[in-house]
């Protein structure tokens, strides 16, 4: 308790983020006929608990109104906990937005921090001021976020001449300028194509690795948490259900790797024991095997035994693997 | 001090915003030029029937047509001036954005509709006043004095005006789509700050409750005072109660949108 309230915790590795079963009750009310009302509660978040640690990239995943965009606003203070306690960098959100407003960076795929109808330099220069970032700090940190982030032939142009891609490394840029401790990032590839995609995530890496920026990612696209985050949350019904490295999520959904066979001539299903065959179409076989397991041994016993000439693995789909952890909880 | 930089930044920011659109403004200058006009061609019939009518004679009454003219952007008192974006921004959940700055939501957008006000001031207000000064005989001060005591009137102007405008904006914190209490308050805004007719032609009660309703605050107030019709200290007073009053309530209002009201959309 004692070490909770000091500000030494602070520069510990543990517990940068911290939420001890935290709720969050929406009322709705819901007209039932004529001049009649109904009232009732939405769990958005329930019972929810988990510490992020300093310098950490966590993905924090789950379907629409799992209560992911809920805790993020939680988290930057704009949405109050009905219950349960909430402390980033040693601060509670609701109580001292203002104050954590200076150590987060926010960045809203579908929203724009940015003056749609001035250039881009002028948003800076507000956020500048916003967060009275020294003067030398901010023209050393919008010279890196410039040459990183490529955006040199854009300080001039109006932001909404900008193209998707562009408007959101501008974005990210406006949300480092004053050194933010957490970076939140909600859906930040959406709508990208796959170049802009991988620029951005390449910037992320470099951000957390350079500067420790903690980073939690609310996404859609799970190659963003594929290549950027060691440890992933699942969300649903405002409920952790997973929680650990993204490896164990292929465990914990029982997934499977796919190995793709072409055979010389059309033959019926291969028969070996690792491995089942999920689909047959002429001379290529598609057989199924749990992701934990090695492929070489498959591979090698129907090299041997039958007449192969070409292959592929193809790696679980987390995507798919998620849906069926939804589905199990489900039935269960 | 800080803070000051950052809304002075915001200001700024609002008057380029609106200096961006340049074929709007000049098209406003038209319109405000082509409604200047009609008004003043029915004044004067109006008050060739009536002359005095209201106090004023009849280069009063063209005076305070071209200053309705002029102002009309500038004090949005038919609506036009930032409510408008943060109506939207509250209906979409863009708001959210704006909430998790460091900065304070209401004096942010008084910055951001100050320097919208500014720009509408010079690049709308001058153009259609100088063409009805040159086409009509107005009854205009020829002292400083009285030119900057008006200039004070329309800057208190300002503030009732986005008083009025922050308060119906976050109504839309309740009602999510603002549109129809936006149209209600324009045709209010109108009639009741003057744009048809000056208020000191209404008569009996309806004049009485116009006149000490905050709109009048808006034109009538600074256009007494560049006719010299009314003392400039007292009409600061009452322009700066009403200032005072319709802020403070859309602290109250902004206090209570921010607690209890969820932000829209994921």
């Amino acid at each position: 308790m004692a070490e909770d309230m000091g500000d030494g915790f602070e520069g510990r590795g543990e517990g940068f983020i911290e939420l001890d079963r935290v709720e969050k009750v929406f009322e709705v009310r819901k007209k039932t006929g004529f001049m009649k009302r109904e009232r009732r509660e939405v769990r958005a978040v329930d019972s929810l608990s988990f510490r992020v640690a300093r310098g950490e990239m966590v993905g924090y995943i789950g379907p629409n109104g799992a209560g992911k965009s809920t805790t993020i606003k939680m988290l930057t203070g704009i949405l109050a906990p009905s219950g349960g306690s909430l402390r980033v960098a040693g601060i509670d959100p609701s109580r001292e937005r203002r104050r954590l407003a200076h150590r987060i960076g926010v960045v809203f795929g579908q929203r724009t921090t940015l003056w749609w109808d001035l250039p881009l330099i002028d948003s800076y220069k507000l956020m500048h001021r916003m967060y009275r970032i020294p003067d030398a700090r901010y023209r050393e940190n919008l010279d890196r976020l410039v040459e990183l982030l490529d955006l040199a032939d854009l300080l001039d142009v109006p932001v909404r001449q900008l193209s998707l891609g562009q408007r959101m490394r501008g974005d990210i840029a406006a949300a480092l300028l004053h050194d933010p401790d957490v970076l939140y990032l909600d859906e930040p590839t959406i709508g990208l194509d796959v170049i802009s995609k991988s620029r951005v995530r390449e910037f992320l890496r470099e951000v957390n690795a350079e500067r420790g920026t903690t980073v939690l990612l609310t996404t859609h696209d799970l190659q963003d948490i594929e290549q950027l985050c060691s440890r992933v949350m699942v969300i649903d019904h405002g409920r952790l259900m997973y929680d650990g490295p993204l490896a164990g999520l292929h465990e914990a959904g029982e997934s499977e790797r796919t190995l793709v066979v072409d055979l010389e001539r059309e033959l019926p299903p291969i028969e070996v024991p690792e491995a089942r065959v999920v689909k047959v179409e002429g001379p290529r076989q598609w057989l199924a095997f749990p992701a934990g397991t090695s492929a070489a041994p498959l591979v090698a016993r129907i090299a041997a035994e039958y007449p192969l000439v070409d292959l592929s693995v193809r790696e679980p789909d987390i995507e798919a693997v998620i849906a069926k952890m939804y589905a199990e909880k489900a039935t269960a | 001090m800080d803070s000051g930089r950052l809304y002075l930044a915001v200001g700024v920011g609002g008057f380029r915003r609106y200096a961006t659109y340049r074929a709007a403004t000049a098209a406003g200058i038209f319109t405000n030029t082509v409604f200047g006009l009609i008004l003043v061609y029915t004044y004067t019939a109006l008050w060739d029937e009536r002359p005095q009518l209201g106090g004023y004679d009849l280069a009063q009454a063209v005076t305070y047509v071209w200053v309705g003219q002029s102002l009309f952007k500038t004090l949005a008192n038919g609506g036009g001036g930032v409510e408008g974006e943060l109506m939207e921004r509250i209906r979409t959940g863009d708001i959210a954005v704006d909430l998790y700055r460091p900065a304070d939501l209401q004096l942010w957008w008084l910055a951001a509709d100050l320097g919208r006000s500014f720009f509408e001031l010079a690049a709308r207000g001058v153009p259609p006043f100088v063409l009805g000064a040159l086409m009509f005989d107005l009854a205009l001060p020829t002292d400083a004095t009285t030119w900057l005591a008006f200039l004070v009137a329309v800057v208190l102007a300002m503030l009732v005006s986005f008083g009025i405008r922050y308060l119906i904006a976050l109504s839309a914190f309740w009602l999510l789509d603002g549109t129809g209490v936006a149209q209600m308050v324009m045709f209010v805004g109108w009639f009741c700050s003057g744009m048809i007719l000056p208020l000191n032609v209404f008569p009996g009660l309806l004049g009485e409750v116009v006149r000490a309703l905050p709109w009048s605050a808006l034109l009538q107030a600074p256009a007494d005072v560049l006719l010299g019709e009314a003392d400039p200290l007292g009409t600061y007073a009452f322009q700066a109660v009403w200032a005072v009053l319709l802020l403070a309530a859309g602290r109250l209002v902004q206090g209570m949108a921010t607690q209890r009201v969820v932000v829209q959309g994921g």
